[in-house]
C-alpha cells in the first residue's frame, strides 16, 4: 500500500502526521493552562484541589503527545531532530526542565515527606505551564523566522549563536507565538475544568477567566500573523533544492493552499465562538469547540512552514543549510514501515476516547475529595 | 567528519547520558516488575473478593506511583538527549533508530498514560473488572515500552537490517523485521524486563520484611511475601536463563566486550572462566604478562559459555586488536586502515558527485564499497582504543552474577518459611531481606554497565565511535547540564525515598 508512494509522497504524509501530532500536543496543553490556573482562579484549597485533580488526570496523556511528537520527528525527519536539539541546545534543555519538574510535581505536591514542600511543587507546576510553553512557541516560531545554524558536507550542524537557541526567544515574533500558546492553554484550560468539575463558585471565575485570557492571547496573535503574512519566507527551488528568501512567501502558500486558510480561519473562528459561548451562555461544553479549533490553528501552522516547498527549519545563517521535508526526512523504506505504524494510532485515539469517556461519565465534585479515595489524590 | 574532537567534551557527553540512564534505570525496573505484582494482587483481590488483597493492592499501588512519576521525570530527557548531546548519532541512524522511539510513543507511552489514570482513580468510577483489566494494561504497556527502547539498544549493540547510503552518507534502515528480531535484542528485552521482576520482587520482600520484624501488618506483609517471593524466584531463573543468552550473542557479535568483562587478553581453546579474581592494573593490550593478580578459575567454562562448546576457542582481546590469522581473525589494525580508506573514498565520491564528473564517483564509489564494512574503525586513532574499560566490565560483571545467584537462594528460603508458616520468626532472613533490594539496585545498575561500558569505544558497534556521535558543543555547556541534571534529580530522588519512607511507615491502613 504504501510501499507504491513515492518518497516526495510519503514525506508529505509524514509532515502532515507529524503535524497532527504537534497539534493534538497543543491542545492537550489545557493541562499546562490549569496548572497556571492554579494560582488565578483557585481561590481555597478545596478548589485547588480540584483543579489539580482534575488536570492530574490527563497530565501524562499531554507529556506522552510531547514524546511521541519528539519520537515521531526523530523517525520521520531524523535531521531535524540532529540540527534543532543538537543545535538550539539551551531552549530544548530548558524545555525539557519543566516538563522534568512537572512530571513529578502532580504526584508528589501533597505527599508527607515531599522535601521541597507543596509550593515548591505548585511553582513547578506554574513554570511548566508558562515558561516551558513560552519556550515551545518561541522555537516553535523559530519555523518562519529561521535560526542560526550551519550544516557540513555530512550534516554536521554548527550553531552560530553563542545562546545556543535562546536568542529565539528575544524576537517579538517568536516570543509572541509562545506568548500566546501559554494564554491559549490557560483559555482551554478553563473551559476543560469547567465541563470537568461542578462546583459553584469555581464555575464562574473559570468561566471569566476563558474570557480575560482571550482578550490577553488576541493581540500577540494578531501580531504573530500579521508578521507571517507580511515577512518574506525560505522558499525552495523544487529542482535544485536551492533556499532563497521571497518576499511575501507566507502569504503566497495562504493564498495557494485554500484549504490551509480555511483550517486557519474555521480554527480562530471555533476557539472565539467556544469562549464567547462560554462566557455567556451556560453552556459548559466549550473545550469540545475550542479543542478542534486549536488543533486546525496548529495543522494550518505547520503546513504553511513545510508544504509549497517552503524550508520549514530555515537558517539564516547559511540559506542553503536550511531543511526542507525533502533534505530531512528518512529513506522511502523508513517512511514506508512507519506508515504501517501510524494506521494503529486511530485505535490508538480510540481507546483513549473510550476511556476518557468512561473516567469523565461522572463530573469531579467536593465529594470526590473526601472518604476512602482522598488518600490517593494529588 | 569531525574536523576537530575535544575528547573532554565526548566524556562529559557520555558521563551526562550515563547518569541520566542510570537514574532512569533506577526507577523504570521497580515499574516493570511492580505493575505484574499489582496485577496479581489484583487478581487476587478479583477472584476472591477478600477486601485484604485491595487494601494490598492498594497499598503498593500508592508506592508504584511514587516511582511511576520520577520514572517519567527522567525518561523524557533519554529520548531528547540522542537529539541534544548525540546529534550526529541522531542524522547517522535516525532512519533505523527513531523507528523504535516513535514505536515505543504509539503502541507503549499511552498504554501506559490512559490505563494508569483508571488504576489510580477509577476504583469507583469503572467496573471491577475494567479496573482489573487496566491494572494489566499497565503492566503490559510498561514491558511494551521496554521491549521497544531495548530493540533500539539492542540495534546499537548488534547494527542489522541496514545499510550505509553513500550519498546521503548514513546508514538507512533495509529490514525492519531484522531490527526488531535480532537476537540481541530480544536477549536484552527479556533479561532487563525478568531483572525488573526479580528487583520488584525484592522491593516487596524486603518492605514486608520490616513489618513483619516491627510487627506490623503481619497478615498483609505475610501475603505479600508469598506471591512476590514465587513471582521472585521464576524471574530470578529467568534471569539466569536470558543472562546466559545475552552472554553469548556478546561473544557471537561482540566477542571484544565478552573478552574485556573477562579480563581475557590471549585467546585460547578450552578458556576456563575467573569465578573470583583481581586484575594486574598495570596490564595494557600487547603484554605478555598474567593479567591476573589472583583468580578462581573454572576451566571450559568460558568456551562453554561464549560458544556452547567446551573446547571452542575464545578471542581475547590481543587477538582482536592485533590480528590472529590462525583463527581468522582480523585485528582492528587492519580495519583500521580499510577504514581510512573507507573515509578518504567516500570524501572522494561526495566530491566528484558534487562536481558532477560521474566516472571519477563510479571508481570512488567501488573502491569505498570495497572497505566500507569497516569504515567506522576508520575513526579509531589507535587500535587499542577499540578496547573497552576492562576493570569496570570485570567487576561489574562479577558483582551482577554473584547477586544474581543468591536472589534466588533468598527468596526459596522465604518460600520454604512460609510453607512452614514461620516466616515471621526468621529474623536473620527477614533482616537479610530488607538489605537485599539495595543489593537488587546494585546488580541491576551494574547489569547495565556491563551492557553499555563493554560496548565502548563504539556508539554503534564496529560503525559509529562515540567520539563521531556527539554534538558539537562546548565542554563548558555540557558539564553544566551535566550538573544540572546531578543537582534536580539528586533532589528529586532524595524526595521520592522520603515519600516512600513515610508511605511505607503510615501502612496500608492510611492515615
Amino acid at each position: 500500500m504504501f510501499g507504491n508512494l513515492a518518497h516526495s509522497q510519503l514525506q508529505q504524509l509524514w509532515w502532515i502526521i507529524v503535524a497532527t501530532v504537534g497539534s493534538l500536543f497543543l491542545f492537550m496543553t489545557f493541562v499546562q493552562g490549569g496548572q497556571t490556573l492554579l494560582a488565578t482562579a483557585a481561590r481555597t484549597e478545596e478548589e485547588k484541589s480540584l483543579i489539580i485533580n482534575s488536570i492530574g488526570r490527563k497530565w501524562e496523556l499531554t507529556f506522552t503527545t510531547l514524546v511521541l511528537f519528539g519520537g515521531a520527528f526523530f523517525a520521520a525527519f531524523p535531521l531535524f531532530y540532529a540540527t534543532s536539539f543538537g543545535g538550539a541546545y539551551w531552549v530544548w534543555i530548558l524545555i525539557l526542565f519543566t516538563f522534568i519538574v512537572q512530571a513529578v510535581s502532580f504526584e508528589y505536591r501533597r505527599k508527607p515527606g515531599n522535601l521541597l514542600g507543596t509550593k515548591t511543587y505548585d511553582a513547578f507546576l506554574f513554570i511548566n505551564g508558562s515558561v516551558g510553553l513560552l519556550l515551545i512557541g518561541a522555537a516553535v516560531a523559530t519555523f518562519f523566522s529561521g535560526s542560526n545554524f550551519q550544516l557540513s558536507a555530512y550534516n554536521s550542524v554548527t550553531w552560530q549563536h553563542p545562546l545556543r537557541g535562546l536568542e529565539a526567544a528575544f524576537s517579538l515574533f517568536n516570543l509572541s507565538l509562545g506568548i500566546f500558546l501559554a494564554f491559549l492553554a490557560r483559555i482551554l484550560g478553563a473551559m476543560y475544568l469547567l465541563n470537568h468539575i461542578h462546583h459553584d463558585s469555581l464555575e464562574e471565575r473559570l468561566r471569566k477567566a476563558a474570557f480575560n485570557n482571550l482578550l490577553c492571547a488576541l493581540p500577540f496573535l494578531l501580531y504573530f500573523l500579521a508578521r507571517l503574512l507580511v515577512m518574506g519566507g525560505y522558499a525552495v527551488e523544487p529542482q535544485t533544492g536551492a533556499v532563497a528568501l521571497v518576499a511575501g512567501k507566507y502569504l503566497s502558500n495562504l493564498l495557494a493552499m485554500p484549504l490551509v486558510l480555511i483550517l486557519l480561519l474555521a480554527g480562530l473562528v471555533l476557539v472565539v465562538a467556544a469562549v464567547a459561548l462560554t462566557r455567556f451562555t451556560p453552556r459548559r461544553s466549550g473545550i469540545w469547540l475550542a479543542g478542534p479549533g486549536t488543533v486546525f490553528v496548529g495543522l494550518s501552522l505547520f503546513f504553511l512552514a513545510g508544504f509549497n516547498h517552503t524550508a520549514f527549519y530555515p537558517s539564516k545563517f547559511d540559506l542553503q543549510s536550511s531543511l526542507t521535508i525533502a533534505n530531512a526526512s528518512s529513506s522511502h523504506y523508513t517512511l514506508t514501515a512507519m506508515s504501517y505504524v501510524a494506521i494503529a494510532v486511530p485505535f490508538v485515539l480510540a481507546y483513549i476516547a473510550y476511556v476518557w469517556r468512561l473516567m469523565d461519565a461522572r463530573k469531579l465534585t467536593v465529594d470526590d475529595l473526601q472518604g476512602e479515595e482522598a488518600e490517593d489524590l494529588y | 567528519m569531525l574536523e576537530q574532537i575535544d575528547m573532554s567534551m565526548v566524556n562529559w557527553a557520555r558521563g551526562q547520558f550515563a547518569l541520566t540512564a542510570m537514574f532512569h534505570w533506577i526507577f523504570v525496573p521497580l515499574t516493570l516488575g511492580l505493575s505484574f505484582l499489582l496485577a496479581f494482587f489484583e487478581s487476587l483481590y478479583v477472584k476472591t473478593g477478600n477486601e485484604q488483597w485491595k487494601r494490598i493492592t492498594k497499598f503498593w499501588m500508592r508506592l508504584f506511583a511514587v516511582n511511576f512519576a520520577i520514572g517519567i521525570a527522567t525518561g523524557i530527557i533519554l529520548e531528547f538527549e540522542f537529539g541534544t548531546n548525540w546529534s550526529n548519532y541522531s542524522w547517522m541512524v535516525g532512519d533505523i533508530f527513531g523507528a523504535p522511539l516513535a514505536i515505543e510513543g504509539i503502541f507503549a507511552f499511552f498504554i501506559e498514560a490512559t490505563f494508569f489514570a483508571v488504576m489510580f482513580f477509577g476504583w469507583d468510577r469503572v467496573s471491577k473488572k475494567f479496573h482489573l483489566f487496566s491494572t494489566w494494561m499497565v503492566a503490559v504497556g510498561s514491558n511494551l515500552s521496554a521491549l521497544w527502547i531495548l530493540v533500539a539498544n539492542g540495534w546499537m549493540q548488534n547494527p542489522v537490517g541496514m545499510k550505509f547510503n553513500p550519498d546521503t552518507a548514513r546508514f538507512e534502515m533495509e529490514n525492519f523485521w531484522e531490527v526488531l528480531g535480532s537476537p540481541v535484542a530480544i536477549g536484552h528485552f527479556t533479561h532487563a524486563t525478568s531483572s525488573g521482576f526479580l528487583l520488584a520482587s525484592l522491593f516487596v520482600v524486603s518492605i514486608s520484611s520490616w513489618f513483619l520484624l516491627k510487627n506490623r501488618h503481619i497478615e498483609m506483609a505475610k501475603r505479600s511475601i508469598m506471591v512476590a517471593a514465587v513471582f521472585g524466584l521464576i524471574s530470578s531463573a529467568y534471569v539466569a536463563f536470558t543472562g546466559d543468552e545475552t552472554a553469548y550473542t556478546a561473544a557471537q557479535v561482540q566477542p571484544m566486550k565478552l573478552a574485556a568483562i573477562e579480563g581475557l587478553y590471549q585467546g585460547e581453546e578450552g578458556s576456563s572462566l575467573a569465578a573470583v579474581g583481581l586484575l594486574r592494573p598495570d596490564m595494557q593490550p600487547g603484554d605478555d604478562k598474567d593479567p591476573y593478580i589472583f583468580a578462581i578459575k573454572i576451566p571450559y567454562l568460558l568456551s562453554l559459555l561464549a560458544n556452547r562448546d567446551p573446547n571452542s576457542f575464545v578471542p581475547g582481546i590481543n587477538d582482536l586488536v592485533y590480528g590472529n590469522p590462525e583463527q581468522n581473525i582480523v585485528g582492528v589494525n587492519a580495519r583500521m586502515i580499510e577504514g581510512k580508506t573507507a573515509i578518504e573514498q567516500l570524501a572522494l565520491y561526495k566530491n566528484a558527485r558534487g562536481n558532477g564528473d560521474e566516472a571519477t564517483a563510479a571508481a570512488a564509489l567501488s573502491r569505498f564499497e570495497a572497505v566500507s564494512a569497516n569504515l567506522g574503525y576508520g575513526y579509531l586513532s589507535s587500535p587499542e582504543q577499540a578496547v573497552p574499560p576492562v576493570a569496570l566490565n570485570f567487576y561489574s560483571f562479577r558483582i551482577m552474577v554473584a547477586l544474581g545467584t543468591f536472589f534466588p537462594l533468598l527468596f526459596l528460603a522465604y518460600l520454604f518459611f512460609t510453607y512452614r508458616g514461620t516466616i515471621a520468626k526468621q529474623k536473620w532472613l527477614l533482616m537479610a531481606g530488607v538489605v537485599s533490594l539495595f543489593l537488587g539496585y546494585i546488580a541491576q545498575e551494574a547489569g547495565w554497565i556491563v551492557a553499555e561500558v563493554g560496548r565502548q569505544p563504539w556508539a554503534i558497534q564496529g560503525l559509529l565511535p562515540v567520539h563521531v556521535a556527539t554534538s558539537n558543543l562546548t565542554t563548558a555547556t555540557v558539564q553544566t547540564t551535566f550538573f544540572m541534571f546531578l543537582g534536580l534529580f539528586t533532589l528529586l530522588l532524595i524526595a521520592e525515598i522520603r515519600i516512600m519512607l513515610k508511605q511505607i511507615h503510615i501502612g496500608p491502613e492510611g492515615k
